[in-house]
This record gives C-alpha cells, sequence and structure tokens, in this order.
C-alpha cells in the first residue's frame, strides 16, 4: 500500500509524517474516521484544495477508506515542537480557549470534542496537536468563510464563527506550541458527551458516505 | 456686400447624386443584411419541425427495458460528467463548463417539472439533441456537445429521454451562463450556428463492417470524442471533427492527444485488446489515461459492454492515418545545462518509481522511455503531469491505482522545464526541450 499512496509523501510528508515547520497537516495516525470523511470532502467539493481534488477526482469510496485507513493505522513517532510563535498573553488567551473554552460567548473547550490529550478522539475526531500554525489558521478560517464545510449540523462551523482574530491567532500560536503526549494515538472515547451535535461524527459512526 | 451667386448647374446635380448614391449603398447594404439574417435564421431551421401544439411528457412511465437500456446510453455519452456538480445530485445540473468565451452552466436533467426535464416531450429532448434547440425555443450553446449528439440516433435519444425520466426529481434552477458580450446572445450564437452547425445522422457505409459503423456512431455521436480530440478555431468550433486529429482543450490546457497516428494516442499497430483494456480499466500494457481522460474512463467507457469497446477500437484503428511514420522532423539537441540539472532533479524526485533506466515498474509506475506521451510535441501534459500529479481512474478492472504526487510544491518552475526536457531526452528519447515560459503557459488556463 505505501507504493500506492506514494502520491500522498510530496506534501505530507514521507509516510505521511508531516511536522509542524511547513504547512500541510501530518496525516499518519489520524482516526481513519476523520480522513476517510476528509477525503470524501475534497473530491465532492465539500474542502477546497485543488490538488486534493484533482488527485481524488476519479476515486470510489472504497479505495478512499483503504488510504484513510492505511495512514490511520501508521504508527510513527512524532517531532518536537516549535518554539512559540506569539507572546505570553496571547498563549495564555489560547490555552485557556482550548482547556476551558468561553462559556459567555458559547464557546465550547476544544478538549471537550478533541480529548483531554488533544490527540483526537475515534473514529471521528482528529488531533489539534501536532500541526503547523499556519494549517490550523488557515482551517478555523476557512470554516468561518464557509470554504471548509462537513455534514450538517456543522459543528466546528459554528464554534469558528464565534471565534474572534485574537481568538484563532491565540488558539493555533499555543496549539502549535504543544509537544505531542505519549504516542499520540487519538483516544478510544470522548471524556464526557460533545457539547453540540456534530453531523461528521454521527456520519462517521454509521460508517456511511453522504 | 454681394448676393450669394446661384449656385451652378453643377453643383446642384453633384448635390442630388450624392444622396442618391448614399440612398443606393444604404439599400444594398440593407438587402445583403436582411439575405444574411434570412440565410442564418433558414440555416438555423434547417431540417427542423416545430414541436407540436400541447406539447409534452408522456402520463404512463417509461418502460423498464428502455429505461436501463437509456442508462447504458447516457453512460456512452458521459452526459452525467458535465451534468453534476462535484458532491451535487446526480444529473441536476450546475456544474461550470469553462470556454474561451464566459462559463456556461450545465442544466438540470431530472424529471423536476420547474427547473428540469418534467415538461420535455421526447420529441423536444431529441430535437434538443439533434438540432442544439431548447424546448423554448432558444438555441443552446455548443458547450452542449449537441454537433456530436446531432448524429444519435431518435431510438437512442427517446431511451436516454425515458432514463432521465426515471430519476428522482431534483429541484435546483439553472444557473445563468456567464458569457462575454456578444457571445452570450442568441444572435451571436444562429450565427456561429450558421457557420459552423449542421443537423447530422450517420448512414452507415455498407461496405464496412457492422463493427466498424457501430464504432464510428459512437466515437462521432455519443462518445463525443471530437469535443477533445479535434483541433478548434478561433471561434471555438471544431475543425475536421471526424479526423481526430489532436486538439489543446480550450481553458482546460490539457493537450487531447490525436488518434489518428501511433505517434499520439492512436492505436493501429495495439491489439485490439489492449485498446480495450484502456477504455476499460483506464491502464494498458502500453498506456494509462491522465488527465480529462481519467474522467471519460471513470464515468463512462468503464461500463460499456465488450462489443461496444471492440467497435470503438475497431474504429479508431481504422482511422486513415494523418502522418506518415517516420517523416517527423527530429528535435534539436536540449541544452546541456538543463539536461544536468535535469538529470539530477530525476535521480532525486524521479528514479525512485520511474527507475534510473526510466523503465518504471510494470503495473505500478509506468516507463517514461519510449513513451509516447511524454514525447508529445507540445510539452504541455508533461508539464501538467509534474506539476499536479495524478491517479489513473479507479475502475473494476484497475481498482487500486499507484499514483504521482503533485510536484508545484515541491521544485520551482525551472527545475520542471529541466526534469521535462530531460525525461524528454533521456534512454533514446527524442522531444523539444522545455523552457520556464513553457511551465507558466502550462499553469496558465489558456483560452481565458
Amino acid at each position: 500500500m505505501a507504493d500506492r499512496v506514494i502520491a500522498c509523501t510530496a506534501c505530507h510528508g514521507r509516510e505521511g509524517r508531516a511536522t509542524q515547520q511547513g504547512y500541510f497537516p501530518r496525516i499518519a495516525g489520524k482516526p481513519a474516521g476523520y480522513l476517510y470523511h476528509q477525503l470524501l470532502h475534497f473530491r465532492d467539493g465539500r474542502r477546497s484544495y485543488p490538488q486534493m481534488s484533482y488527485l481524488l477526482e476519479h476515486m470510489t469510496d472504497g479505495y478512499l477508506r483503504e488510504i484513510a485507513g492505511y495512514f490511520a493505522a501508521l504508527e510513527l513517532p512524532y517531532a518536537p515542537p516549535p518554539p512559540p510563535q506569539a507572546a505570553p498573553p496571547a498563549l495564555e488567551r489560547g490555552r485557556r480557549l482550548v482547556h476551558e473554552g468561553d462559556a459567555a460567548r458559547g464557546i465550547p473547550a476544544c478538549v471537550q470534542c478533541h480529548g483531554a490529550a488533544m490527540t483526537g478522539v475515534q473514529p471521528a475526531i482528529p488531533a489539534l496537536v501536532g500541526l503547523p500554525r499556519d494549517y490550523l489558521n488557515s482551517q478555523i478560517g476557512a470554516w468561518q468563510t464557509g470554504q471548509r464545510r462537513s455534514h450538517a449540523p456543522d459543528c466546528m462551523a459554528r464554534v469558528a464563527r464565534q471565534l474572534t482574530a485574537e481568538d484563532v491567532s491565540a488558539v493555533s500560536a499555543w496549539l502549535a506550541a504543544q509537544p505531542v503526549p505519549g504516542t499520540g494515538k487519538p483516544a478510544a472515547q470522548a471524556p464526557g458527551p460533545l457539547p453540540m451535535p456534530c453531523g461528521g461524527v454521527e456520519a462517521s459512526a454509521r460508517g456511511d458516505a453522504p | 456686400m454681394n448676393a450669394a451667386p446661384a449656385p451652378t448647374p453643377t453643383t446642384t446635380t453633384a448635390r442630388s447624386r450624392g444622396p442618391k448614391r448614399w440612398a443606393l449603398a444604404a439599400l444594398a447594404v440593407a438587402v445583403l443584411l436582411v439575405a444574411c439574417a434570412s440565410a442564418v435564421a433558414w440555416l438555423n431551421r434547417w431540417g427542423e419541425a416545430p414541436l407540436p401544439e400541447g406539447d409534452g411528457p408522456p402520463s404512463a412511465p417509461p418502460a423498464a427495458r428502455s429505461v436501463a437500456r437509456g442508462e447504458y446510453l447516457a453512460r456512452a455519452g458521459n452526459c452525467m460528467a458535465c451534468h453534476t456538480e462535484a458532491g451535487g445530485a446526480p444529473f441536476a445540473g450546475g456544474r461550470g463548463i469553462e470556454t474561451p468565451f464566459g462559463t456556461v452552466y450545465s442544466t438540470n436533467l431530472t424529471p423536476d417539472p420547474d427547473t428540469g426535464l418534467g415538461r420535455w416531450s421526447a420529441g423536444a429532448f431529441w430535437r434538443a439533441l439533434h438540432h442544439g434547440r431548447s424546448r423554448d425555443g432558444r438555441l443552446l450553446y455548443p458547450a452542449f456537445p449537441y454537433p456530436s449528439y446531432t448524429h444519435v440516433t431518435r431510438e437512442d435519444a427517446d431511451a436516454i429521454y425515458d432514463y432521465l425520466r426515471s430519476l428522482p426529481p431534483v429541484r435546483q434552477p439553472a444557473r445563468p451562463h456567464a458569457l462575454e458580450f456578444p457571445y452570450g446572445t442568441q444572435t451571436a450564437l444562429a450565427v456561429w450556428r450558421a457557420m459552423f452547425f449542421r443537423p447530422g445522422g450517420l448512414a452507415p457505409e455498407a461496405d464496412r463492417p457492422a463493427e466498424w459503423n457501430r464504432g464510428r456512431y459512437l466515437v462521432q455521436g455519443l462518445g463525443h470524442c471530437a469535443a477533445c480530440h479535434a483541433p478548434r478555431n478561433a471561434l471555438g468550433a471544431t475543425r475536421d471533427a471526424a479526423g481526430l486529429r489532436g486538439g489543446l482543450i480550450p481553458v482546460q490546457n490539457w493537450y487531447a492527444p490525436a488518434l489518428d497516428t501511433v505517434h499520439e494516442a492512436g492505436v493501429a499497430d495495439w491489439p485490439v485488446e489492449e485498446a480495450v483494456a484502456l477504455l476499460r480499466d483506464g491502464v494498458a500494457p502500453r498506456g494509462t489515461v491522465t488527465g480529462p481522460m481519467a474522467e471519460v474512463v471513470f464515468r463512462s467507457t468503464q461500463y460499456l459492454d465488450d462489443a461496444d469497446l471492440r467497435a470503438i477500437a475497431a474504429y479508431l484503428r481504422a482511422l486513415p492515418g494523418g502522418e506518415p511514420q517516420g517523416r517527423r522532423p527530429t528535435p534539436p539537441e536540449p541544452p546541456k545545462a538543463a539536461m544536468e540539472q535535469g538529470s539530477a532533479l530525476y535521480a532525486r524526485h524521479c528514479a525512485q518509481c520511474h527507475g534510473d533506466d526510466g523503465r518504471g515498474r510494470p503495473g505500478a509506475f509506468p516507463p517514461l522511455a519510449g513513451n509516447r506521451a511524454v514525447l508529445l510535441d507540445t510539452p504541455v501534459n508533461v508539464v501538467r503531469t509534474i506539476l499536479q500529479g495524478g491517479y489513473p481512474p479507479v475502475t473494476a478492472g484497475h481498482p487500486r491505482p499507484h499514483g504521482m504526487p503533485p510536484f508545484t510544491q515541491v521544485i520551482s518552475d525551472d527545475e520542471v522545464a529541466a526534469v521535462a526536457t530531460y525525461v524528454r531526452n533521456a534512454w533514446g528519447n527524442r522531444a523539444p526541450g522545455v523552457a520556464t515560459m513553457d511551465v507558466y503557459r502550462a499553469r496558465e488556463r489558456r483560452g481565458r
């Protein structure tokens, strides 16, 4: 299978283990359901990145599921994070939003869904650590503008639209500076019930294609 | 002050003759314009009968057999590719087809009465395919390939109509086309049609085998191969559609190679089985489909039955060769510096899959040595492939393809030019070198 997905490695790094230094996200070890649905989203126009869409345009659901499963099953070490790219007050603001959210503004803590260790939750919620800051910024931005979408109800779009530009910058700076704990494996389940309904998580639980 | 002199007779004559001449000239121009307009109007109605009063769909549901046949034929015509948006409801339209004249949005073919074909009769559907005219009388843009579909038989058109009528109706209004003036006007379209379109139909050639005739019908009709594989003129009309002599696809900027020469994509020297495999699986011992042809195999030809694929292969194999073999001028030697730079880049980025000897790995990575897709005179496809990478289509016969990474983020345009020059001139290959400007041009969407 490694030979069949060599096309992914130019951007996502050898064996899909891109580091926080560039733009492209690591895909090795992400939850299989999450990866599968992102591949469907790129193919079907719910996520926008022309190179991804071009590569996936003529692929079947079955092959995309196999590709997602391959990368999800890889267990590879993570590189240490780059030094923080923001001043301490911004980093503290980011840390607080990630761990506590802001109930007054309807912003749940990131860890409520993405796991206490922020390494994601099986099978559909991705890790927030081990990713480049530019990538995190652009994803939250894309959710705010509707360029990145998931299945309805689109919980991340709802959360992203509550965030100010300063919030986004603070959260991404703090997350990108965190080391990946342990093996970085996604948690088996979320710490508690999800704070809002998420169509993407439900679709993945059903195991279906949209 | 003296009184003004009386005008001489000469001036009087000149003055009165002037307006007369102008009037005559204006009359001649008017007559000519009326004649042209009548000719355009008449040519646009060539062989066409108006729809009968109270024309509409039949009340009875379509027969299952006709629906099944129609589904097959709709695949052969690849209707769905253009009439479906990425991730959208099948056949509900909305995909933008970019042309050098602006964007044409495909329409909703589902049987929704208000936004789709729900009020259309079989006759109206046939008229759209055969004459390029919509139910309401408007002329259709030839982005809808009716210059090819005009060859489709009434029987086949009726079966496709029955199939489309069997689909779940989807309410999705058409998006207005975004065409530049004057191309968006019906007048411009009428003039274009008068110049370049005549309703067709292919009478079988009695001295040719039935298989050849079937292949010609599929290639020239539903398959609309000429839409990409024939050159176009400045007004976007295909020239010599039957010749399939290759053409640059406008805006998409891929070169659809000539099907009439073994130097490009002709299959005259391939076993029939290999030509069939290429259209069915997307891969064959001597070639893999890439770029826009991947979509054709993915959505259309992989579903055709063996007899039809063989017929297409037979027809393509018998195309009159456009160019005698061995008479191509040898391109000049490529610059040494580019070859050295290209060789180093190749060793670093390409050799892992395509091999030091350019032979690839059978069943996984295609050879570059002797690969005619690499050696096309125009470098646009090889450059696009290096920039974008790509996967062959996933088909039943080839369900787990290997793919190529996009290098657009990895190497510069200068480096793309060097490595393209290298692969076109290493291991006995010889094709014109690639300049950085060629890479810029391949990135642009030419024709917009």
